[in-house]
């Protein structure tokens, strides 16, 4: 589906919502709203790790990360604070694929992640040291777009010492997750109205090409199918363009 | 005091791909036989089903089939002269947990050795002289040839079903297969997979060049298949959810769909999931194996005593139980004395990057874990190595997988890491690139070993298994060269910019490379050189058997499966015709 008939169904949809006011299908709105059009499911999207400071941060920050463009939504619209938020109130957030018995010692960067930090703690270790480290009269979200990207590029460099670690090892956790809630299936939170996948051509639950692959070079824009959708039928007909 | 189970025959470290061939093989001669799996069960139906089962985050990103690191993990270090520290975050490969081990989760390419990867030593040293190993490498001939392999090759290719081309059927070369392949006695059992449009991109580029590509010997099914057990597999789908997922369709092959149906319908054959294996238990002269302790689902320590203890979890994992119960002389690198953990070998992987107009559609979620197009040219001594400075060579060539976008989204190089320059990077070049990959050899060297680890343990206390490894020299240069190689094709491909990356120094445990982990508990012709004898029994107890990837005296250029497979099948046979008769060391 192109971006011009989705905003097109939207504004069928949001005629319907504020007549009625049924809130199901206002809801049913705002959550698949293109850039520009939602503003209302980020400002409370109900977080469940993040506090409000940290929320602030976070909305900023990923947006500078992958920014809104003409085309397609940013990190923000599509989701991916939520993303993050519910990654870090389960069980990745408590370090379940992590090995996080002592002793802790620094490493090469070749023995990898060192912390006894789980993600969950090293998001709110950072995060209260970056909410003082910024603190020169504007916090990280009032800041121009420019200024966060050089605060953000300090982070990335390990300029700044979050405790006893590098900045770094936080930045790339973050960029990491980022890039997951982007492209990650919608049920997580983020990728919101598969933003990611239709940025780049990708298909997502959707897996039966068996009698497409040989067909080399084929335009393939068939609508992205999330997990939730997925019927559990693989339609294996489908139109050949060149 | 451990709770004491009823002695049985055999007991089965680990169910995956080797174990469930054990049980198949050893229930059928009759003997009582208890298969021990760390993890939980599974099952195509109801476990691996879409839609849920085409998760990237859940099973490639965060692991859902991997080896649960929060309790059992591995140490690492470069050198000797580290301190070696917890892989804490699994990263450069991941080995498999619940029933069926690795073979749920695995791409399927299905690869044979040279006749000459087993004669390594012997065959380099003869065709370029005795200064080519130099003073690095601590290569080793094994004790079994590819002569003898090849009936079992053939059945575990049978078994599977693996789709491919035969390149050489009883000494005559056929077009469309591998050339370089040694004979075989008869085709695979199917048709082999049509390339994709990547794949077709690097054959019509390798045959310009004089090269001879062919398609990869797949796992993943070319058409609805019966194997010599019964068990029906089902046509692939193309799906682009192999690698690190189970397959919905039962066409993946895999110990559940392949084998396992059979083996525990004998009512000999039993089966108890979340039996973690903590030791081997010896007699009072470590000569002889009286059968395990394990930690059961509810924490309590059983003792399950057996006539013979066969190792079949992920091939370091039984390095790991042999140090740990005292089984051999552990390595030590410093004198070269010692057979346990020597010889741990890896794959030295590189490639050539192809990044394409916005014009050229590649689609390569249109994918398989085994659809891949390649030559065999630069493997193994397929070429002549005289000046080169190394030894070994690799495949290359472009496998279209599945381009699941949290994972794939390359981007040229001086793009930024992040921002709107590197969000439209990605949105112009996800479906336009595509690599050609070089899966080089791995060869031994004195240095690079396994031990246990002196300080981290795992949940149940056992010490954890401490690697030490770099790649060596001669797999640098290697490596060199075969992305020169892999780069001159990729010119050829039609696209826009060519973006080479070799391995190098020093490796790390960080970025995903490969799960080709081997060596460690190689088997020889030699007691004082190898921990396994040509049949994979331990040279020093006789009645524990070791297989696995571990066995390899060195790596070659290829995928470890199919040779993990033969020598099972090959083990299998020694022990029901010749140990059973006369329990007893096989090799004197």
């Amino acid at each position: 589906m192109t971006d011009l008939s989705r905003r097109t169904l939207l504004k069928g949809a949001g005629v319907v919502g504020a007549a009625s006011t049924v809130p199901a299908a206002a809801q049913h709105a705002a959550d698949h709203a293109p850039p520009g059009l939602h503003t209302r499911q980020n400002t409370n999207p109900n977080y469940r790790f993040f506090n409000a400071v940290e929320a602030a941060f976070v909305e900023a920050a990923v947006e500078r990360l992958i920014p809104a463009d003409p085309q397609w939504p940013g990190a923000l619209a599509a989701g991916v604070p939520v993303f993050i938020d519910r990654q870090l109130a389960g069980p990745y957030g408590r370090g379940e694929t992590l090995y996080l018995a002592g002793p802790w010692k620094q490493g090469t960067t070749e023995q990898g992640y060192q912390l006894r930090l789980s993600p969950a703690e090293l998001y709110r270790t950072s995060l209260e040291r970056i909410g003082q480290s910024s603190n020169e009269g504007k916090t990280f979200h009032q800041r121009s777009g420019d200024e966060q990207d050089a605060f953000l590029r300090r982070l990335e460099a390990g300029d700044l010492d979050l405790g006893g670690f590098s900045s770094a090892i936080f930045f790339e956790t973050l960029l990491a997750n980022t890039v997951e809630g982007f492209f990650a299936d919608p049920a997580y939170g983020g990728n919101r109205d598969k933003a990611g996948w239709r940025m780049v051509g990708f298909p997502g639950a959707y897996a039966a090409f068996l009698q497409l692959y040989t067909h080399h070079g084929m335009t393939f824009d068939r609508e992205p199918l999330g997990m939730d959708e997925h019927t559990g039928a693989h339609p294996v007909v489908h139109t050949i363009g060149r | 005091m451990a709770w004491r189970m009823k002695p049985v025959d055999v007991v089965l470290v680990g169910m995956g791909w080797t174990g469930a061939i054990l049980a198949k093989e050893l229930g059928e001669a009759g003997l009582r036989i208890v298969g021990l799996e760390r993890g939980v069960s599974q099952d195509t139906v109801p476990d691996w089903q879409s839609p849920s089962m085409h998760d990237e985050l859940r099973y490639a990103v965060r692991h859902g089939m991997m080896q649960e690191v929060s309790r059992e993990t591995y140490t690492f270090r470069n050198g000797a002269g580290q301190e070696a520290l917890p892989i804490r975050k699994l990263g450069s490969f991941l080995p498999g947990t619940d029933l069926g081990g690795a073979g749920v989760h695995w791409n399927g390419q299905t690869w044979r050795f040279l006749p000459s990867d087993f004669r390594a030593r012997s065959h380099n040293i003869e065709r370029y002289g005795k200064d080519i190993m130099g003073a690095e490498l601590a290569v080793q001939d094994w004790p079994v040839s590819y002569d003898e392999l090849e009936p079992h090759y053939d059945r575990y290719e049978y078994l599977c079903g693996i789709g491919g081309k035969a390149g050489n059927l009883r000494g005559a070369i056929q077009p469309g297969g591998n050339p370089y392949e040694g004979p075989r006695a008869r085709d695979y059992p199917n048709p082999p997979t049509e390339p994709a449009y990547a794949g077709a991109l690097f054959a019509n580029a390798a045959l310009a060049l004089g090269y001879t590509p062919f398609q990869v010997p797949s796992a993943n099914m070319t058409r609805a298949y019966t194997n010599p057990e019964g068990l029906a597999l089902q046509p692939c789908n193309v799906c682009g959810y192999c690698e690190r997922f189970g397959c919905e369709h039962f066409a993946k092959s895999s110990p559940q769909v392949c084998i396992l149906p059979k083996a525990l319908a004998m009512p000999n054959v039993e089966l108890r999931t979340r039996a973690h294996v903590t030791r081997v238990l010896l007699d009072a002269q470590r000569t002889r194996a009286t059968g395990v302790i394990y930690i059961d689902a509810s924490g309590r320590e059983v003792e399950q005593p057996a006539e013979m203890v066969i190792l079949c979890s992920f091939g370091i994992n039984n390095v790991r139980h042999m140090l740990v119960s005292g089984i051999g002389q552990p390595y030590d690198p410093a004198t070269g004395d010692g057979t346990v953990g020597r010889n741990y070998t890896y794959q030295t992987m590189s490639s050539a990057t192809v990044f394409y107009g916005s014009d050229r559609r590649l689609n390569q979620f249109m994918g398989a874990g085994a659809l891949g197009t390649v030559i065999d040219d630069f493997n193994g001594d397929n070429f002549d190595h005289s000046g080169l400075g190394f030894i070994g060579g690799g495949y290359m060539g472009v496998y279209t997988t599945g381009a699941r976008p949290i994972e794939f989204h390359p981007v040229p190089p001086g793009t930024p890491r992040w921002g709107a320059q590197w969000k439209s990077a990605v949105a112009r070049h996800y479906n336009h690139t595509c690599s050609v990959g070089c899966h080089g050899a791995s060869m031994a060297t004195r240095g690079n070993y396994l031990s246990l680890d002196t300080t981290y343990r795992d949940a149940f206390g056992v010490p954890l298994l401490r690697m030490t490894f770099d790649f060596p020299e001669n797999d640098v240069r290697m490596s060199a060269y075969l992305t020169d190689r892999a780069s001159e094709i990729a010119r050829l491909m039609g696209g826009q910019t060519v973006v080479p990356s070799s391995a190098k120094r020093p490796y790390s445990v960080v970025p995903y490379q490969t799960t080709h982990n081997t060596g460690g508990a190689i088997m020889g012709a030699d007691p004082r050189t190898s921990a396994v004898n040509r049949y994979l029994q331990s040279w020093d107890v006789p009645n524990v058997f070791v297989m696995g990837a571990c066995a390899f005296p060195q790596n070659p250029g290829y995928n470890p499966t199919d040779t993990v497979g033969a020598l099972t099948y090959w083990s299998a046979e020694a022990i029901k015709n010749q140990y059973l008769k006369a329990p007893g060391p096989l090799v004197r």
